[in-house]
């Protein structure tokens, strides 16, 4: 067994485990904390795959920013548990789990039986190229300059929407 | 990029309004009196970006790397757009100082979320329409939640939010199954791929699950159940913009992939799920808006329904019914503000007179109003000659030359179950005796703002012909 | 590249799965929004497993993207969560109903 298969195991195993654990645990603390291990997984299957910036990008925006906000917000709300998540109305639950076990069959069935392998060329080196800083860097401030000048709106949208929603007072 | 003065030309709409954000943002900063003119600045804003829109609607180019088409029917939808932004920030203006929110914050959010439906309208990529669809929906989260004391408004916004942002993850992840079997977002180039992929499952899953996402946009039905909430809980006004530009823009996106798919050769692969979609939009909307009592809720199921009209056009999947659903959507954009604007008129302090009770006798009081609201109910009912009519004649005929009479005539059948509904109010108003007294407060620029959206639907129904010309002539 | 790419993809559908599932049966406002994060991270995975595979940046560009309205979504999502508590102490969204939902 090589490293990579070795890796990816160990990373994708925490990755899905880890999402389980998310959405199971009554605690939102436990589930932030737990989303933060799973963004940290994906860091190390982005390496993994040549992606170098996003893998750090991942880090500080995803498990950095993202995820602090979060808890920042839980630990100032102290919402507490949330009690009973599985005896209230567990037909329900149940019916849930079984038609996301089939829907996930069925996503497999079909990947397997498009085997998307064989239309990519999965070259090393054409993927680390792609995935340098230098290539995004160039891309993004040549042919993708409207969509980040787009972004930069949408960041100054939700900047001005979160200040008009969560400023305690006005005038 | 931009290469010349005139890319230059053709990109100004989108420019407008960008400039005019920060040029709005500053003044929100400096200005002293700026309660007063913020939103008067940002009405010349949208007049100016709109009007620009029009005169330059013969130059077709690509933009920014071709990532942005100007010209043709993405200018109609810039006029859309900007116009009825712009009646509804006039309508704000008293109504928000009515619930102590008149925040200057809220026509900036405005005018971002129009910046956001702009870049969906104009797509060349999926990423673009991706990023417009987000920018207008995190300023509609907001803009849902502006009336930030009542706790409607939180609610309203709460639901608004999560569901739009669930159905964000199913876009994203369509995208990246028509990215990874594509190798590309260009839009040209998924149509061009479109024949050799349609065998491909995790092509068609992304397509679909692409077109679930905007499903939640555009309220049709399974995926409508924030729509009567988001209405009732947020300012009169703001529903108003949800429900005729974010609609226009969610279909104008559809329209952009789906029109070059149709190019392509692959008009008719989705038409068996949007019929279903059309007829069940259609027939829930119609039947379940007779049983409300607010006018508010009443309004936002008619608008599933007229999503279900709508998606008949996309159903027949030829260049009538483009041109029909475009036609469409400007007509229902002014009928619809005309309605949502008398009922922020007639609503008074703390959501009173809403109940359509409240409606009885209207006209022996103030019978301007009731002429006014009685134009919108006809034309949201379809009755010739207005623009109504017009509009869902167009999409009728497209889809039976497309050999689907049958959805036309589940089509007719729905409209005259919504035409009880819708004609109810205008009864109600001239026919029966009022039952509570109310003063309805003097807002002159509410007033004209509905008298611009009327005169539309009446240009609109008077004209349709030239106007029906000039879209089919950019497709 | 020694791992057969159909192997992200599952572990990518696999946490939009239960993205979807806890977005269906959880309650708390908060690890609701959680499980969109999931589901968009499941989506940035297969964004990023395709784009080296094909050798090609544009995937990783829109994980970028994604990432930024990423960002939008928490900000305002928070913020909308935090107006709400201000005035009814819950994050349950089954006791979020004066509107009939």
């Amino acid at each position: 067994m090589s490293l990579e298969i070795i890796l990816f195991v160990i990373l994708g195993g925490v990755a899905a485990v880890t999402s389980v654990i998310v959405i199971t645990r009554p605690n939102p603390i436990i589930s932030a904390l737990f989303l933060v291990l799973n963004f940290a997984s994906l860091a190390g299957l982005y390496l993994l795959l040549n992606a170098q910036f996003i893998a750090v990008a991942q880090v500080i925006v995803y498990a950095g920013a993202i995820m602090v906000l979060f808890l920042f917000v839980i630990m100032l709300l102290r919402p507490g548990n949330e009690e009973k998540i599985f005896s209230r109305n567990p037909v329900v639950k149940i019916i849930a789990s079984i038609v996301a076990g089939v829907v996930f069959l069925q996503i497999v069935y079909m990947i397997f039986f498009t085997s998307p392998s064989n239309s990519v060329t999965g070259e090393v080196s054409a993927s680390v190229n792609a995935g340098t800083v230098e290539a995004i860097g160039r891309e993004l401030f040549t042919n993708y300059i409207l969509p980040f000048e787009a972004a930069g709106f949408l960041l100054l949208a939700a900047a001005i929407g979160a200040l008009v929603l969560a400023k305690k007072k006005f005038e | 990029m931009i290469n010349n003065a005139q890319e230059f030309y053709n990109a100004l709409p989108i420019l407008i309004i960008g400039t005019g954000i920060l040029i709005s943002l500053l003044i929100e900063i400096y200005a002293e009196k700026r309660k007063i003119f913020q939103p008067w600045i940002s009405i010349i804003i949208f007049i100016a970006a709109g009007s620009y829109a029009l005169l330059s609607i013969e130059q077709k180019s690509t933009l920014f790397m071709n990532m942005l088409a100007t010209g043709g029917n993405v200018n109609v939808f810039y006029f859309i757009f900007t116009f009825g932004a712009a009646v509804v920030t006039l309508l704000s203006i008293n109504y928000l100082k009515k619930y102590g929110a008149n925040y200057g914050e809220f026509y900036i959010l405005v005018q971002l979320s129009v910046l956001g439906m702009m870049l969906m309208a104009g797509a060349k990529d999926l990423i673009v329409i991706f990023l417009g669809l987000e920018l207008m929906s995190v300023s509609f989260y907001a803009l849902a939640g502006i009336n930030r004391k009542r706790l409607k408004s939180n609610e309203a916004s709460l639901k608004y939010f999560l569901l739009g942002a669930f159905t964000t993850g199913f876009t994203v992840y369509g995208i990246a199954l028509i990215y990874g079997t594509v190798g590309s977002t260009s839009i040209d180039l998924i149509a061009e791929k479109f024949i050799e992929l349609s065998n491909n499952f995790l092509f068609i899953t992304g397509l679909l699950l692409f077109f679930i996402g905007f499903s939640f946009k555009i309220a049709a039905f399974p995926f409508h159940m924030w729509v009567p909430d988001v209405y009732q809980g947020s300012s009169t006004t703001v529903a108003g913009l949800f429900s005729t530009g974010g609609k226009a823009a969610a279909f104008s996106a559809i329209l952009i992939t789906l029109g070059a798919l149709f190019t392509a050769g692959g008009a008719h692969t989705f038409t068996p799920y949007l019929a279903v979609l059309a007829v069940l939009s259609m027939l829930y909307g119609s039947i379940v808006a007779i049983a409300q009592s607010d006018i508010k809720r009443m309004l936002a199921y008619s608008s599933i329904a007229h999503a279900g009209y709508l998606i008949i056009g996309l159903a027949a999947g030829n260049y009538q019914g483009i041109a029909g659903i475009i036609f469409y959507l400007a007509a229902y954009t002014f009928m619809n503000l005309g309605a949502f604007g008398i009922v922020s008129l007639i609503e008074g302090e703390e959501e009173a007179n809403l109940d359509i009770k409240s409606y009885a006798g209207l006209a022996a009081k103030y019978p301007m109003l009731a002429a006014l609201l009685s134009i919108c109910m006809f034309a949201l009912a379809g009755l010739p000659p207005l623009a109504g009519f017009f509009g869902k004649y167009y999409i009728f005929i497209a889809a039976i030359k497309a050999d689907l009479t049958w959805l036309a005539i589940v089509g007719v059948f729905s409209s005259a179950i919504s035409v009880y509904f819708y004609l109810r109010i205008v009864v109600l108003m001239y026919f029966k005796e009022s039952e509570k007294d109310f003063v309805v407060a003097h807002n002159s620029t509410g007033l004209l703002a509905v008298i611009i959206s009327v005169l539309l639907v009446i240009v609109f129904g008077v004209a349709p012909g030239t106007i029906i010309n000039l879209i089919s002539s950019f497709l | 590249m020694q791992i057969p790419i159909e192997y992200y993809l599952i572990l990518s559908a696999f946490m939009f799965i239960m993205g979807i599932v806890g977005v269906l049966t959880r309650r708390n406002a908060i690890i609701v929004f959680m499980s969109i994060e999931l589901m968009l991270n499941s989506a940035n995975l297969t964004f990023v497993a395709f784009a080296s595979y094909m050798g090609n940046t544009i995937g990783q560009l829109f994980v970028f993207f994604v990432m930024a309205v990423a960002a939008a979504e928490a900000a305002i999502g928070l913020a909308i969560i935090l107006a709400l508590f201000r005035n009814k102490m819950t994050l349950n969204i089954d006791e979020v109903n004066i509107l009939k939902w």
